[in-house]
């Protein structure tokens, strides 16, 4: 126990990140999810009536760990019908071997990697993976995750109960996939961790706060994925990339809420502390993995060659065209193949770039095709053409910010001179 | 051990056809591979083989037949197996070697414990 007394504030934040490492130690002795569940809160109960009292604990989540079980199995003595599955909890329960000893950290560890496999299973649905790893890793409330999406609560619940019914329904195994699995499982978790990290990052809606936490837990999330499985470069790439795009934070809209490009961004105030860790993990990850880096990896390599350039011109554009072709192999996709021909006008010119535009299709739908279309033309000083893209750029979907860029671009084409 | 329904899904076959020949030695093939964990099945006739019927108007209703499958669609139920397996990663595994897994697909649902 420490001597100081913590803050409050203090006391939830170590509730929250410890009790998360607390549920996946619960998960392997009860053996059921929801009972765990239960089981940490009325420990966490008494955590806030001793901890800002006494102090927190030297090792908090062994320490709900053992008060979580005691009530657990307090709980299990008091209900006269219990099913089979909480008979079988029970007699976990059970010490044979003397006085309960509390988990080791490392123990706990493992407990984690399996929770984050759990809670990432492929039969789970792609949503339901993302809302329940924000629920039982992360520690956030039903109605923090509700408001995250943009749902009710209501659905919100329902989605979470119904997750945790089919794991233990059909017996989702609860361990850490097997080193051959583990290139059929990965994609899954790092997925999960890569769309809570584009949420909190590209949402203009919603609660602003809620938001930027969700980038703070994914960073957190793919940190504690990093130190349990080190060697993964996939994970190293995955953490790169999160931790270089964060770095840009604050530049990306100005005062009034408007997009900022990379090119106008204010680079003094770029993270040069997340861009340096970033940086350097990417360039370890490209090593580990050279002739066969994953689109976390490559995609690491972009941002850290973009976030460690002084300046826009001064950029590496041979680099990262050669990045976006190695990306555009993994990755076919026409918005790859988009960004692959930005690159190239760079290097090799804007008609170049075009010619690349050109020969993508399925992008009518996509106002960055018919942008980066217009740009090329404008830079080519093919004004009438220019203009045509940016128009039909301006007739899709957009947010207020994007149609604003484009309408002042599209300003400057019809202005005399 | 949870007990898993492996349903199969594919097209409208008549596995006695002669023509379904290569299927069906497929299948006795998983058959004996998946032993020691099956614990039970069945290959169903074609769909044009099925009744459907209800009771209307709740219990000891007038019962109403129809010809035909319960829903008309391209992949009907062609069959099932049970398989016991110690979780769902198992099952899956297991069920990934049915023949319907690329003839068509396996939907894997654990059954309800009696």
């Amino acid at each position: 126990m420490s001597d100081v007394p913590p803050r409050p504030a203090d006391v939830a934040e170590i509730l929250r990140v410890e009790g998360g490492r607390a549920l996946a130690s619960l998960v392997r002795t009860l053996g059921d999810l929801q009972l765990a569940e239960d089981a940490l809160h009325d420990a966490v109960v008494t955590a806030l009536e001793r901890w800002p009292r006494d102090g927190v604990p030297r090792t908090p989540a062994a320490w709900l760990t053992v008060v979580a079980r005691n009530r657990a199995r307090d709980r299990l003595r008091r209900e006269s019908h219990r099913s089979d599955k909480e008979e079988a909890a029970m007699r976990l329960l059970e010490p044979d071997d003397g006085p309960e000893r509390p988990p080791s950290e490392s123990m706990i560890d493992d407990d984690v990697l399996r929770l984050i496999f759990t809670c990432c299973h492929p039969a789970l649905a792609p949503e339901t993976r993302v809302a329940l790893s924000l629920r039982t890793l992360c520690g956030l409330t039903t109605e923090e995750i509700a408001r995250a999406f943009l749902v009710t609560d209501t659905t919100m619940a329902q989605r979470l109960v119904r997750a945790k019914k089919k794991i233990a329904v059909a017996a989702i195994p609860y361990r850490v996939p097997a080193d051959h699995e583990l290139p059929d499982r990965m994609p899954a978790v790092l997925n999960v961790i890569y769309t809570v990290f584009s949420e909190g990052h590209t949402a203009s809606a919603g609660d602003k706060l809620v938001r930027v936490d969700l980038c703070d837990e994914a960073i957190r999330l793919a940190r504690v994925l990093w130190a349990l499985l080190p060697d993964e470069a996939d994970v190293m790439g995955l953490l790169a990339l999160l931790l270089l795009t964060d770095a840009r934070r604050a530049t990306r809209v100005d005062a009034h809420g408007d997009l900022v490009l990379l090119a106008d961004q204010d680079r003094a105030q770029w993270d040069q502390a997340r861009i340096a860790e970033g940086a350097a993990l990417a360039t370890h990850a490209l090593r580990r993995s050279v002739g066969h880096a994953g689109p976390y990896v490559l995609q690491a390599g972009i941002a850290a060659t973009h976030a460690t350039a002084p300046s826009f011109a001064a950029t590496d554009w041979a680099q990262i065209e050669a990045f976006y072709a190695m990306l555009e192999a993994v990755t076919p996709t026409p918005v790859v193949a988009l960004n692959h021909a930005v690159a190239v006008a760079e290097v090799h010119g804007p008609q170049a770039g075009l010619a690349l535009v050109d020969t993508i299709s399925g992008l009518d739908q996509y106002h960055l095709w018919h942008a980066t279309r217009a740009d090329l033309l404008r830079r080519l000083d093919r004004r009438d053409e220019a203009a045509d893209a940016y128009q039909r750029a301006l007739a899709l979907d957009l947010s207020g910010p994007e149609r604003r860029f484009l309408l002042a671009r599209l300003a400057t084409l019809t202005a005399p001179g | 051990m949870p007990i898993y329904a492996a349903l199969i899904y594919g097209e409208d076959a008549d596995w006695s056809d002669p023509a379904y020949a290569e299927q069906t030695s497929e299948y006795a093939a998983f058959g004996e591979a998946a032993a020691a964990v099956l614990r039970g099945g069945a290959a169903l006739q074609p769909t044009h083989t099925a009744t459907t019927i209800a009771v209307a108007g709740g219990r000891g209703g007038d019962m109403v037949t129809a010809d035909g499958p319960f829903a008309e669609t391209k992949e009907v139920l062609g069959g099932f197996y049970l398989i016991e397996a110690a979780d769902l990663d198992e099952a899956i595994a297991w069920s990934a070697q049915i023949p319907g897994a690329w003839h068509g697909k396996i939907e894997v649902r654990p059954v309800l414990p009696m």
